[in-house]
């Protein structure tokens, strides 16, 4: 068992796939669509493999494979997993072929969505899993190409300008956090984020830093801070957000929300943190207040929304600024961090796998909606749906419950461990979050109401057809997910919190 | 190793044969250009497939006496560095040979011209005594001119007098530095040693003066800014394979010439003027990206990426620390594949198909559809060119920006800003270029039916240019591994200060 | 000093093979060439000259060594190179005769070449301001006669005219500048006149005198401002002889000068080297220089003659060349031969190429040459390899001509004076000079052809005389030693 390269193969296989695609040029559509779910699923086979034997007790890395790659630049093939990248990674294997059975009914150019989408799995994998900067760069920057080609060949009108927006905004994160990776390497010669994270906690990297001279130590930091800031995004850097996600088609959407939006998260948890905790420490104050905006603005931007993608997408800038708001408000503490440290980390972390299953689940409802209606995705659009689809009404309304955080259901168990550690750390800060989750909670039930309930109108006026086959496969397992973990969170939990617990106590003061 | 000096003579003996040959059949005169290319590459690999990076430095090949009189040599000699553009050149001009199969109109000498390029260029690499270096320097100039007014499209003839006016302006500036220098210091010979030695005794005003014109010439043809005018002009002029040439390995002439001549032998001046090399080459990165971002030609825009990317070439000359050059060498060959990947899209896959390079023209032909190789091969060059990690850019503009910030942060973060303006370009030129309109009814068969599909040379070409980017990306040691040693050696040792900690 | 006639006998060889040659011609072309029509007799006649000049070039190659004659005659290196210089070029230049137009009197034209041959083999060797007028007089006298040879065509007329007047003015300033210096000196023996010449450089009479022989000098090798009659010249008279105006007669006159200038007044030559200079005729030939390239080279700029462009940048290489002679009394007279011979074999290779497509049609305009490359590719090929030279781009001898002649001159004194000024000017200038160049390769080699213009034949001996030409150039570009090892 140990002797397979069992990360590389949970990255390389969707590539295979991928490849596989572009040199079968002649195949019929159904085969595609084959081949690219068998590829995608085989990331959930792995990764279930993977914990299988999992030992989350055990401190460090596991499965680490490292191999030499650029000697001039120290740099090696570092691959290796914790509770966090084992977590993103079963968040991955679960949304990616979600979204590729959401977007089954695609009829152009299904070769060519199978490979792209493929691509994009594996890069998002590779983030996950690599542990030094080179490698993670190269999946970080990978990502954008297929979904800008996703976005922008089987998008909606304003397709073009939303993927462009969408890369250009990353790729200027990213130019800022190479220059920081660069000032890193020369300071440290190193780029292995283990090794740094080791010299952050004891500080040396921050002397080092501080031979840069002038404020350099800082640009790098904010350099590194804005790469990630923008992907998440981080108020005010989601600009770019509800454009490409409401642009998106239904399975990318889902798999940009569900998956890319964590692969910030998962840097600001991995990198920047770990290499950084003084300066996290001291900039805490602020972005505690970058991170509430989200919080709350996300939520009243939503709720202004007719188009229901965009509502959406907004609603994801909300939840995913819980997860920085956690980790702010943990950075910010003062003194060794105690339980409410403990409680806001696993939170955040709980948070992020549990946006990524409802989320994704509530952009299939909407892409639903829209293709029974044939593009239409406002609000006022529909109406009683409730009576000609039940079942569809029932799935997304446990999804809608599930976004909110009704107890029972995952987004529950997240949201309020988060709450319970924010407000233990900066209770003024969780007592502001709350309006954002009264504007979610008006917002979706709103949605809720108009678009099931009531009269039969709009799109929905001659009946809606219920979800059949694919569809019920799609969703079902997301809902089942939603329960399972509202009722057992500990199957998560249990992977990373003795990990939660070794962070709060190293990098906290 | 020793068979490194027959890359030049075979190009200039395939050139004769060529010539000869073409007026009989085209066809014989192609496959004489592309075997006399592939022997030279497949010299230059197995060169450097067993070369041995030695403390010395360079590895003379040759050395004979050539004019006694002015004790100039005949020396031909390699380190890792020409190494690596030799390679490069092998390369480069193999696949503008297969990019340029298509060539009906006096096919002998066109091929007889850009073999005569390629031969002066290898001989440029390949030179340690400066009067030799310039010899072949010069020989590369004169081409480029019968290419480009020849077999040249829009503004032909502006566009060659214009380049070949700079270059040969920059090379008057080269000349009469080094005969400054060769005069002033009594230097019995024009080996690079030799006068680096004599370099020793100037005044600080007479090394600042000397660097000036050296660097200054041979920047001109590395399309410094603000001298860079004649790159976007030239290269949108040339037929493919010169483009190809062009902005893939003579522009690297210039940059060589500033790494090889100007920084060894006034190590004094060339510490007066690297503010100002940093902060000029550092302006020409944004300046060309944001020039680039409005283009309305497609080639235009590969033009003007060019004059960015050298930016990052003299950035990286400039911090002078061994990472910073090496990653500026490892740039010139990144740079030397990619925009020759570019070129061959622009210029062969898409204009010889369309007759058009007006992106307004191209935006409505939704070209993916028809041409989805050159798509594929555009994007992946694209890419590249980007610095997306994977490709060959990534690792070179990653060297330099670690390097140039041990001397210049400031210059370094505003390059930093440069990577996302090339981004920004190259995105929109992808977009409008090849994935205008998403709809698919809007092209319509008559664009189908016109198009001619992309031919096998054209698919072997980008396929080595693309091979090659990747490889290099995925494995830029293969690169470095050759270049650092070169740049600890004696020559290079007063002016770069070692490497970072 | 007892006259050794047998010497100058053995020394004078060649002129008299020349002169043997000439007579030769005329006697044959009067009583066996009758018969034939105009090319062949020409051809013949042109033939018949090229064996009197090889000739002479065997004879001077195992001439005599040293000074002959009491020192009037100086066969030292300079005067061997530049006699074998001079006869290689004079032989280009029958070769590109005999493809000419044929004039009607072919064996006189051919018979005077051969005497102006004989002027120039004279010159070279001239160590005497008297015999050295001599030569100067016969050389000019007989290539008035050429360029006026085509006396029914108006513009080779005025052509020989206006040689012949300033031509005239020239010889007359020279006789003036000579006898100033016999005053002076009391002697007409170049070495002696150096060492009793007034120490003082700013003498009056001294100044005056090496003025006069200065303007000769730039009539003679068309420097400016004394360069008036030279585009007139190139442009009207036939081509043939032009192209003995353009290569031995200044390669000629420039070896003359320099032995002129460096033996027979050193004490004169004041400095350039550095600042302030020192007076001397040094000043003064630098001045020449410096309006040389900027006339010559702006001047080319505006043509649209390409015979008037040979022309100016003929000028502009005159002005490069006294580069070369500054620097000869420190470094030698290599770098002037070298550069005069090279220039002399491309300027006359090009006038050769003018020559044979003059067969067609006129040749007057650089339009004239559109599409020559279709017409001939020989011709386009040669043509580009002469102008390519001319432009002097390597590895073509016109390149280590210049490369020579500057870094030699550079090392006069650095970039501290003038000398070294003239250097970066000249460098400067070649760089605007390859857009001229180039202008006239656009049409030989890009531009096509007039579509009534049909290809072009190349005569035999043409092809032969521009191919060698074209051959010598490649070949002293790549080996520079071959020529200056010569002798």
């Amino acid at each position: 068992m140990s002797s397979l390269p069992l990360l590389s193969l949970i990255i390389l296989t969707p590539w295979v796939g991928s490849l596989l695609l572009v040199c079968l040029p002649g195949l019929g559509a159904r085969a595609c669509r084959g081949i690219t779910l068998a590829f995608s699923l085989s990331t959930l086979g792995f990764a279930l493999c993977v914990l299988s034997s999992f030992n989350p007790a055990a401190p460090g890395y596991q499965f680490v494979e490292r191999r030499d790659w650029i000697s001039s630049l120290n740099v090696h093939y570092f691959l290796g997993l914790d509770g966090l990248s084992l977590l993103m990674v079963l968040l991955t294997a679960v949304v990616a072929p979600a979204g590729i059975l959401a977007s089954w009914k695609l009829s152009s150019d299904v070769r060519f969505f199978g490979l792209l989408f493929l691509a994009l799995q594996g890069a998002a994998l590779g983030v996950f899993l690599a542990l030094d900067f080179v490698p993670w760069f190269l999946f970080w920057e990978l990502s954008l190409v297929p979904a800008y080609f996703l976005i922008k060949l089987w998008g909606g009108a304003g397709a073009s300008r939303a993927a462009y927006q969408f890369v250009i905004y990353t790729i200027g994160g990213s130019a800022f956090m190479l220059l920081g990776f660069a000032g890193i390497f020369l300071a440290t010669g190193s780029l292995d984020f283990p090794e740094l994270s080791r010299l952050g906690a004891d500080g040396t990297l921050a002397l080092k830093l501080a031979s840069l001279g002038g404020f350099w130590p800082m640009a790098i930091f904010v350099g590194i801070l804005l790469g990630l800031a923008v992907k998440v995004p981080l108020f005010p850097f989601h600009t770019w957000l509800p454009s490409a996600y409401a642009e998106a088609p239904t399975g990318v959407s889902m798999f940009l929300t569900g998956v890319m939006s964590k692969m910030g998260v998962y840097g600001f948890i991995r990198i920047l943190w770990p290499l950084f905790p003084m300066r996290l420490h001291a900039s805490a104050p602020c972005l505690i207040w970058l991170a509430l905006a989200g919080v709350v603005l996300g939520a009243f931007a939503a709720m202004r929304q007719t188009d229901l993608k965009r509502m959406v997408a907004y609603s994801s800038i909300n939840h995913v600024s819980y997860c920085l708001l956690a980790l702010f408000a943990v950075a910010s503490a003062n003194g060794p961090g105690g339980e409410p440290s403990v409680a806001a980390l696993g939170g955040s972390l709980l948070q992020m796998f549990n946006h990524g299953i409802s989320a994704s689940a509530l952009f299939f409802c909407v892409g639903i909606l829209e293709t029974r209606s044939g593009g239409l995705r406002g609000a006022g659009d529909f109406g009683g749906i409730r009576s000609s689809a039940p079942l569809f009404a029932g799935l997304c309304g446990i999804s809608m419950f599930s976004s909110l955080g009704l107890p029972g259901l995952n987004g529950f168990v997240g949201e309020f461990l988060i709450f319970k550690g924010v407000w233990g750390l900066i209770p003024w800060a969780a007592a502001l979050s709350c309006l954002g989750l009264f504007a979610t909670a008006y917002f979706l039930l709103t949605f809720w109401q108009r678009v099931f309930h009531g009269p039969k109108s709009g799109a929905a006026a001659g009946g809606f057809a219920e979800l059949h086959g694919v569809e019920v496969v799609t969703l079902a397992p997301l809902v089942a997910l939603m329960f399972l973990l509202g009722i057992v969170p500990q199957l998560l939990t249990g992977l990373f919190n003795p990990l939660v617990g070794i962070w709060v106590g190293h990098f906290t003061k | 190793m020793n068979a490194l000096p027959c890359t030049v003579y075979i190009s200039l003996t395939g050139a004769l044969l060529t010539l000869v040959l073409g007026r009989r059949s085209p066809g014989a005169a192609r496959v004489t250009a592309l075997g006399s290319a592939l022997l030279a590459w497949g010299i230059a690999l197995v060169a450097a497939y067993q070369f041995h990076p030695s403390p010395a430095g360079l590895q003379t090949l040759v050395d004979v006496p050539w004019i006694p009189q002015l004790g100039i040599r005949y020396h031909l000699a390699a380190d890792g560095i020409s190494l690596t553009l030799v390679v490069l050149t092998g390369l480069a001009a193999t696949a503008g040979i297969l990019f340029s199969w298509n060539v009906e109109e006096r096919t002998g000498e066109f091929f007889a011209f850009y073999l005569t390029l390629i031969g002066g260029v290898y001989g440029v690499f390949l030179s340690a005594d400066a009067f030799l270096f310039f010899v072949f320097y010069e020989i590369a100039i004169v081409p480029k001119y019968f290419l480009i007014s020849i077999w040249g499209s829009t503004n032909r003839e502006y566009g060659a007098m214009k380049l070949v006016l700079y270059s040969f302006a920059g090379s008057a500036l080269v000349l009469a530095g080094l005969l400054w220098a060769y005069a002033a210091g009594g230097a019995q010979s024009f080996a690079i040693g030799d006068l680096a030695a004599a370099a020793t005794q100037f005044s600080h005003t007479q090394q600042v003066g000397m660097f000036a014109l050296v660097f200054l010439g041979f920047g001109v043809l590395a399309g410094m800014f603000p001298f860079h005018t004649w790159a976007p002009t030239g290269h949108v002029a040339a037929p493919t394979a010169a483009s190809m040439l062009l902005a893939g390995v003579v522009m690297k002439l210039g940059a060589y010439g500033c790494l090889r001549m100007a920084l060894p032998l006034f190590p004094v001046g060339f510490v007066f003027w690297q503010p100002v090399i940093a902060w000029l080459a550092v302006i020409g990165i944004v300046y060309a990206g944001l020039i680039a971002l409005v283009q309305e030609d497609f080639k235009f825009v590969i033009g003007y990426s060019s004059v960015s990317h050298m930016g990052f070439v003299l950035l990286g000359i400039a911090a002078a620390n061994v990472r910073a050059v090496s990653g500026a060498v490892l740039q010139m060959f990144s740079h030397g594949v990619i925009a020759g990947l570019l070129f061959a899209v622009v210029g062969r896959m898409v204009y010889d198909r369309t007759h058009t390079r007006k992106l307004a023209d191209l935006r409505s032909m939704s070209l993916y559809r028809q041409i989805p190789f050159a798509a594929t091969v555009f994007v992946l060059a694209g890419l590249a060119s980007m610095g997306m990690p994977g490709f060959s850019g990534f690792p070179a503009e990653l060297t330099i920006l670690i390097g140039a910030w041990q001397t210049s942060p400031w210059c370094t973060a505003i390059a930093a800003f440069g990577v996302l303006v090339a981004a920004a370009f190259t995105l929109r030129v992808i977009q409008v270029s090849f994935f205008g309109t998403s709809s698919p009814s809007v092209a319509g068969p008559s664009h189908t039916a016109a198009m001619a599909p992309i031919s096998v040379p054209e698919k072997i070409g980008a396929a080595l240019l693309v091979g090659a980017t990747i490889l290099v990306g995925l494995k830029p040691d293969l690169l470095l591994n050759l270049i650092e040693p070169a740049l600890r050696s004696p020559l290079f040792q007063g002016v770069l200060n070692g490497g970072a900690s | 000093m007892s006259p050794d006639y047998a010497g100058l006998f053995l020394a004078l060889r060649p002129e008299g093979a020349l002169v043997l040659g000439a007579l030769t011609v005329l006697a044959l072309d009067l009583s066996v060439f009758r018969r034939h029509s105009g090319d062949l007799r020409m051809a013949l006649a042109a033939m018949l000259g090229g064996i009197a000049v090889i000739g002479a070039g065997v004879l001077t190659w195992m001439g005599p060594h040293g000074s002959v004659f009491g020192g009037s005659l100086m066969f030292d290196r300079l005067a061997i190179t530049t006699r074998l210089g001079v006869l290689a070029l004079v032989l280009v230049s029958l070769g590109i005769a005999s493809a000419s137009r044929a004039p009607r009197n072919a064996a006189e034209f051919v018979a005077v070449i051969l005497f102006a041959s004989c002027g120039f083999t004279l010159m070279a060797a001239a160590q005497q301001l008297l015999l050295g007028f001599l030569a100067i007089e016969l050389a000019s006298l007989s290539l008035y006669v050429l360029a006026g040879f085509e006396k029914t065509r108006p513009t080779s007329a005025e052509a020989g005219m206006k040689y012949f007047l300033f031509g005239g003015m020239a010889a007359a300033f020279l006789l003036f500048g000579f006898s100033l210096l016999y005053g002076l000196t009391g002697s007409i023996d170049l070495p002696e006149i150096a060492s009793r010449l007034p120490a003082d450089p700013r003498n009056p009479l001294l100044v005056v005198a090496f003025v006069m022989v200065l303007v000769a000098f730039g009539f003679k090798v068309a420097a400016a401002p004394f360069h008036l009659w030279a585009p007139d010249v190139y442009e009207g008279a036939p081509t043939a002889s032009v192209s003995v105006v353009a290569s031995a007669s200044k390669l000629a006159g420039f070896a003359f000068f320099t032995r002129l200038l460096w033996v027979g007044m050193p004490t004169a030559a004041g400095s350039v080297a550095a600042l302030p200079v020192s007076a001397g005729w040094l000043p003064a030939l630098a001045a020449i220089s410096l309006f040389s390239m900027l006339v010559g080279n702006f001047g080319a700029l505006a043509q649209q003659n390409i015979r008037r462009l040979l022309a100016y940048s003929a000028i502009a290489h005159s002005g490069a060349l006294m580069l070369g002679v500054m620097a000869a009394g420190e470094f030698g007279s290599a770098p002037v031969f070298y550069y005069a011979a090279t220039y002399g074999l491309a300027a006359s290779g090009a006038f050769g190429v003018i020559a044979v497509v003059e067969r067609t049609g006129p040749c007057q305009k650089i339009s004239d040459l559109a599409g020559l490359h279709r017409r001939s590719p020989l011709l386009a090929g040669c043509l580009g390899i002469f102008i390519l030279s001319l432009a002097g781009i390597p590895p073509l001898a016109g390149f280590f001509g210049k490369f020579y002649v500057f870094a030699t001159a550079l090392r006069l004194g650095g970039l501290a004076g003038p000398a070294g000024w003239l250097v970066v000017l000249a460098i400067a200038l070649s760089a605007l000079a390859l857009y001229y160049y180039l202008v006239v390769l656009k049409q030989a080699l890009v531009a096509d052809p007039d579509p009534e213009a049909g290809p072009i034949k190349v005569p035999i001996l043409a092809a032969i005389a521009l191919v060698t030409a074209a051959g010598l150039v490649v070949l002293f570009g790549v080996a520079p030693s071959l020529l200056l090892n010569l002798p």
